[in-house]
């Protein structure tokens, strides 16, 4: 047992790599927050309408996205789509899978929020003479956007541990592509991955904290 | 309707890996469950600067991806010639990332019993250990068990990683299907219909505890 | 103006105004009472739009509110609301819930906006809390906010839902004061309320509402004094 030589230093030699790598990792993780949301929004919208061809599409979605495994999300992306004969390349693939997710996690969480918002402050709004588009975008939107933002913070952390997801469909240039890529050339499997699980972690806190500091200054009421 | 290359024999190849996604969950979540109710009954009776390093360690297993886990997992019982076969592997990893969502459960339905109901569980001459056994854990069962269900759910979604580690299971199943009958969008779907099948009945089960549970409350 | 003709409006099966008959005039306060759950709140709530009606005519400076071809967004802008739960927006400052209307609605610039919010919320005394957020207020103060923010649109008509119905009763007097003032600057108020007092010496008319209908509309001298109707007759002398 343990007859083997950990070989750190060989390992850190590539952490400008694996760093370049996770840069890639918290650019997907962004985007696929910044597009979850916007459609999330839609999503918690339609499944509140009265009409069934907004609402059942939207529950479909919904459904989906948190019944079946993230990873099947991105096969869907990935090689699904093919029988339309769109072929993703795996970093959109990666992210259209994930964004997928978000939208529908956050789809539910917004709509908690917005149950919690007494309705009469979207009747206040309207009675000042606001449009409905223009009561729920200054009104009700905000105040969705604090009560949900908790839950938003543990997807976005969500998001960054499902990136690592995309090395399954041969993505290549984010934190795990490029650790398995340097284990695939090195063999030092143990080392490099254990390195790429700091990196993990520390982005994972940062974000966590972030989010904290970013709630104390967004929401001062 | 639909023409599709699918045979029964291939369906069976899918329900086999259904099997093994199943296998994986059920040893997962009873492994995941017992060290959770461990780290969460210590987590609850004790100061947080004592459980500290357990705080630590499982917030690392919640803040890593799984996929790294299962990797450095596996790397490590190689490089220890512990000679695991990765179907032992990934239960054990998956065990412990299970036993770190289940501890906060835990911990969140013992916390949720009132103070004063176990004072007055104390004042009766309950020890402590009857205290827990007979008016804590009843009470937070009720508590912890729609999480538990969920995180259920969630550890059997999470268990198609293990594909990584070669294992068979339903989703690694599907891929292989992909490739040699070329009909991606049909199998995925063939593929999440089965996963939804497994989750819907748990999901089920789950909703009528509860609200037979709330009626006799 | 406002003219209510033979007004109907259900909520499923439950009928709660069956005909009512009112006209406003210009600079006129008119002081609604009457039993919890007689319709007062909803025919105030048609008078802007915000409720649809079955049948009959709500007429706001010869502009029909109910019709389809109406913009009651803009109708609005001439009819200011206060409710009894105040409805201030929790994620705003005293200042920003009272531009916000100004800004987004009317297209004021901020400057222009803030200095009309910063005369109306000197008006009803809340000068010092313009960067304040809700939250922090008493009720009172969030129902003068309130009150601040409905007149800042500069409306014709401001309609007060029980407006201190919800308050409690120490701070109920600095609200009606505030209505008193406006009152007294020829504001055309609609005011469903439980302060008789108020009713007596503030309206230029009473209304009682029963079961669905205006039972009695008078002066308030007469009204006290001499109610014609039974049911006006009984509710006064339940209350005294």
């Amino acid at each position: 047992m343990f007859n083997y030589t950990f070989q750190w230093r060989q390992a850190l030699q590539k952490l400008p790599l694996l760093l370049d790598g996770a840069l890639v990792t918290l650019q997907i993780a962004l985007m696929s927050m910044a597009m979850g949301i916007a459609l999330a929004v839609v999503l918690a919208v339609a499944r509140n309408a009265r009409s069934r061809w907004a609402s059942a599409p939207a529950t479909a979605w919904v459904e989906v996205s948190r019944n079946t495994p993230a990873l099947f999300q991105i096969y869907m992306a990935h090689f699904g789509l093919g029988s339309f004969g769109i072929h993703l390349s795996p970093y959109l693939a990666l992210l259209a899978g994930i964004t997928f997710n978000n939208a529908g996690y956050l789809a539910e969480t917004f709509r908690g929020a917005l149950r919690a918002i007494p309705g009469t402050q979207l009747r206040a709004a309207r009675s000042l003479g606001m449009p409905s588009i223009q009561a729920f975008r200054l009104i009700i939107m905000p105040q969705m956007f604090r009560i949900a933002f908790l839950p938003t913070t543990n997807q976005m952390v969500w998001a960054i541990l499902m990136t690592s997801l995309g090395v399954t469909v041969g993505m290549n240039i984010d934190l795990a592509g490029v650790t398995q890529d340097i284990n695939v050339r090195s063999f030092r499997t143990f080392e490099i991955f254990a390195i790429a699980a700091v990196i993990y972690y520390l982005i994972a806190k940062s974000v966590t904290l972030g989010a904290r500091l970013l709630a104390s200054r967004l929401f001062r009421y | 309707m639909f023409d599709t290359a699918l045979t029964l024999s291939d369906l069976m190849f899918l329900v086999k890996g259904a099997g093994m996604t199943l296998a994986v969950t059920f040893f997962a979540v009873t492994g995941g469950t017992l060290l959770g109710l461990l780290f969460g009954v210590i987590r609850a009776n004790v100061s947080v600067w004592a459980a500290l390093p357990l705080i630590f360690v499982l917030d690392v297993f919640r803040s890593v991806p799984l996929l790294i886990q299962l990797v450095l997992a596996n790397a490590f019982q190689a490089i220890a010639g512990l000679n695991m076969p990765p179907f032992a592997t990934s239960c054990i990893v998956l065990a412990l990332y299970t036993s770190a969502y289940c501890t906060e459960i835990v911990r969140g339905a013992i916390d949720a019993v009132p103070t004063v109901t176990r004072r007055a569980a104390r004042s009766l001459g309950l020890s402590w250990g009857q205290d827990m056994t007979y008016v804590v854990f009843p009470m937070a069962l009720r508590v912890a068990l729609p999480s538990w269900i969920g995180l259920t759910l969630g550890v059997m979604k999470d268990s198609a990683l293990v594909l990584w580690l070669g294992l068979i299971e339903l989703l690694r199943a599907g891929q292989i299907l992909v490739t040699r009958l070329q009909e991606p969008m049909f199998i995925l779907i063939v593929v999440g219909a089965i996963y939804f099948l497994m989750s819907f009945p748990i999901a089920r089960l789950g909703g009528q505890l509860e609200k037979r549970w709330r009626e006799n409350d | 103006m406002i003219e209510i003709r033979d007004v109907h409006k259900s909520f499923g099966s439950l009928e709660v105004l069956k005909g009512v008959n009112l006209s406003v005039e210009k600079g006129e306060v008119v002081s609604v009472i009457g039993g919890s759950g007689s319709g007062k709140s909803t025919l105030l709530t048609c008078i802007n739009g915000l409720e649809p009606i079955n049948s009959g005519t709500i007429l706001v400076d010869g502009v029909e509110v109910h019709a389809k071809t109406t913009d009651l967004n803009k109708l609005r802008r001439k009819i200011g609301i206060v409710f009894q739960q105040f409805n201030a927006f929790p994620h705003l400052t005293v200042l920003e819930n009272v531009t916000l209307a100004p800004r987004k609605v009317l297209g004021m610039t901020k400057a222009e906006a803030e200095e009309i919010a910063v005369k109306q919320l000197t008006h009803v005394g809340l000068a010092d809390k313009l960067s304040v957020y809700p939250g922090r207020l008493s009720g009172g103060q969030q129902q003068r906010m309130a009150i601040a923010r409905a007149l800042a649109m500069s409306p014709a008509y401001v309609l007060f839902d029980e407006v201190t119905s919800a308050l409690d009763p120490q701070l109920v007097g600095e609200v009606l004061d505030t209505l008193k003032l406006l009152a007294n600057e020829g504001m055309t108020m609609i005011c469903v309320t439980h302060e008789m007092s108020f009713a007596r010496d503030v309206s230029d008319r009473v209304a009682f509402f029963h079961q669905g209908v205006l039972a009695e509309i008078a002066p308030p001298d007469e009204f006290f004094t001499a109610p014609q109707h039974p049911q006006t007759r009984e509710f006064l002398s339940n209350i005294r």
